[in-house]
């Protein structure tokens, strides 16, 4: 007898991963791998696996904006095979205009038609920051950012702003901001929106949060919107140079003795201490360094503005305005102040003298003799 | 405005208006009194200004006994915050950073919690004045609103930097940003309030000892 095929939405994910020739050891390896990057506690495994193994395939459709793909390719190029890819390969990804194989009106057909039958389900994973000046400054076949954005959210159960352009606007809304670029939770008021910024974000973070969305539901957020299991502890928590930095040793440029012996990177432009991200913990390329591990001080990629903050080799302490000049004008301010000032008490001094009104002795005499 | 606008906020347009009043503030005030001149004394002179100026400006670091005795609280306390100040202003490894993007030019750090340390004794010592001013009759007495904005924009300072370097209390962005923006209410109201006697101070006992120099007479 030939067994029924379920419907791909109707399949769990345990039975889709089964099917795709993972092991129960693998899949435990990767929820525990979740569980500590989620900082939960050890006994939490068995309930992520029993509930990602329940979870149902869900409906993904994801936008590109104004963006690089560079998210895409963090998570597609990520060390393959990988479980993160396959929990990734095991959403029902709908559209996705890089990863897909239809074109033009196919590929817009397949959004509509995913968005109609999963109205109110599916979730809508978006990369790129929305241009308001113009809106041709950026548009799929024909249909504005803005209006796809506006289009999509309106059936979505969530949306997750993957990257930072995404999340807080990017790059593209660096100074002056030229497309008067914006973030998805400046336009989307209705819907709960999950942050994953980072420039790209860690591929692990992205499935970890999609995993987390399918088996818990909405992860507990920070203050910008992030996943406080992923974004919880800056860089410089967990940075293993802390111990140079507290005690004052600090390499001065790229190639100095300080440098070779591993020291603090903050004089250098490092932003570790002000920058939530799972980097210095989870690490990149499979789990082989992070930035600072390989000599490089910490952009902060994953908060808003980076871009702007002051040069990526200053030290974060120093105030990004052309300070020197401005003190040259100030002072240059203060003197002709002090000149105007200064002849102004020159004057009332000499206006006292001039006005000064002697006494003779006979005054005095007929004063006291009164 | 997050707290990452707000951090790149004072550390952008409010650090360069905080400096701006503050170096024109503080030129302003130099010149004013250097352009009061004074009268040119012709009497003749009984000793050499200079030396009488010079030797005032060490001598008054230090205290004959009986006004020891009768202020330890206020030298010793006094002593300690200025000490610990100078350490914490220039010696902490992010703030000559800062110097070396505004001068041009940077001087060698402490370690970190060496200056922690500083900091911790230095707010102490400033609690001491303050109560002490509170308690002591003569000195609230004598005290103006001056004073006590004074002390509060020199202690809130110091406060937010020990949390944001501990990371306490809020996030490190918020404490920093507070931080920052604490410093330039100090750098703004320092050259209109008794705080500017940290650039007069050598030019005042200068100036007294010269004028007790010019007499002959040993100040």
């Amino acid at each position: 007898m030939r067994m029924q095929t379920p419907s791909p939405y109707e399949q769990t994910l345990g039975e889709h991963l089964r099917s795709q020739g993972i092991s129960r050891r693998s899949f435990l390896k990767f929820c525990g791998l979740l569980a500590s990057s989620m900082a939960l506690a050890p006994s939490m495994i068995p309930k992520i696996a029993e509930a990602l193994e329940q979870a149902k395939r869900p409906s993904v459709i994801w936008l590109s904006f104004q963006e690089c793909t560079g998210c895409t390719e963090s998570l597609t190029r990520s060390h393959s095979p990988s479980l993160e890819g396959l929990i990734f390969d095991a959403i029902s990804l709908d559209y996705h205009h890089t990863l897909q194989a239809a074109s033009g009106d196919a590929a817009e057909h397949a959004r509509e038609e995913a968005m109609k039958e999963h109205y109110g389900k599916y979730v809508l994973v978006v990369d790129g920051s929305i241009p308001l000046d113009n809106p041709g400054y950026s548009t799929i076949a024909g249909i504005s950012n803005l209006d796809m954005l506006k289009e999509a959210a309106a059936g979505a159960a969530a949306i997750i702003a993957v990257g930072t352009c995404a999340a807080y606007g990017g790059l593209p809304k660096a100074d002056p901001n030229p497309t008067g670029a914006v973030s998805v939770s400046d336009i989307i008021k209705d819907k709960p929106i999950i942050n994953v910024p980072g420039c790209p974000p860690i591929p692990v973070v992205i499935t970890g949060v999609i995993a987390h969305f399918l088996t818990f539901g909405l992860p507990e957020l920070d203050s910008l919107g992030r996943p406080k299991a992923f974004y919880g502890q800056s860089i410089h928590d967990r940075c293993y140079r802390r111990p140079f930095y507290e005690r004052g040793l600090f390499a001065e440029t790229f190639d100095d003795e300080g440098a070779k012996a591993g020291w603090c990177l903050y004089k250098l432009g490092c932003k570790g201490p002000v920058t939530y991200n799972a980097c210095a913990t989870t690490k990149w390329n499979d789990g082989t360094s992070f930035p600072i591990e390989s000599g490089h001080g910490c952009i902060g990629c994953s908060e808003p503005n980076f871009w702007d903050f002051g040069g990526f080799y200053k030290a974060l302490s120093i105030p990004t305005g052309a300070s020197g000049k401005n003190a040259v004008y100030a002072a240059a301010a203060g003197i002709a102040a002090g000149v105007a000032i200064g002849a102004m008490n020159k004057k009332s001094k000499a206006e006292a003298a001039s006005s000064h009104q002697t006494v003779t002795v006979e005054e005095l005499n007929q004063e006291s003799g009164s | 405005m997050n707290e990452v606008d707000f951090l790149l906020w004072v550390k952008g347009s409010a650090f360069n208006i905080a400096l701006f009043i503050f170096v024109a503030g503080l030129v302003l005030r130099l010149f004013e009194i250097l352009s009061l001149g004074r009268k040119v004394n012709y009497a003749v002179p009984k000793g050499d200004p200079m030396q009488g100026g010079l030797r005032e400006i060490f001598r008054r670091f230090g205290t004959d006994k009986a006004t020891f005795q009768r202020s330890m609280i206020t030298i010793v306390a006094g002593y300690v915050f200025h000490i610990g100040l100078f350490v914490v202003i220039f010696l902490l490894a992010a703030h000559v950073e800062v110097f070396k993007s505004v001068l041009g030019f940077g001087w060698p750090n402490l370690s970190t919690p060496v200056v922690d340390a500083f900091a911790v004794v230095t707010m102490i010592a400033l609690v001491v004045v303050l109560i002490h001013r509170l308690q002591h009759p003569v000195k609230r007495f004598l005290s103006s609103p001056g004073d006590y904005v004074a002390w509060a924009v020199t202690f809130v300072p110091l406060l937010t930097g020990y949390m944001a370097y501990h990371h306490l209390l809020l996030s490190p962005q918020m404490m920093l940003g507070l931080h920052i923006l604490s410093v330039e209410v100090l750098l703004i109201v320092f050259p209109f309030t008794k705080l500017m006697h940290t650039f007069t101070v050598f030019l005042s006992r200068w100036y007294n000892g010269a004028s007790m120099g010019l007499r002959g007479v040993k100040s």
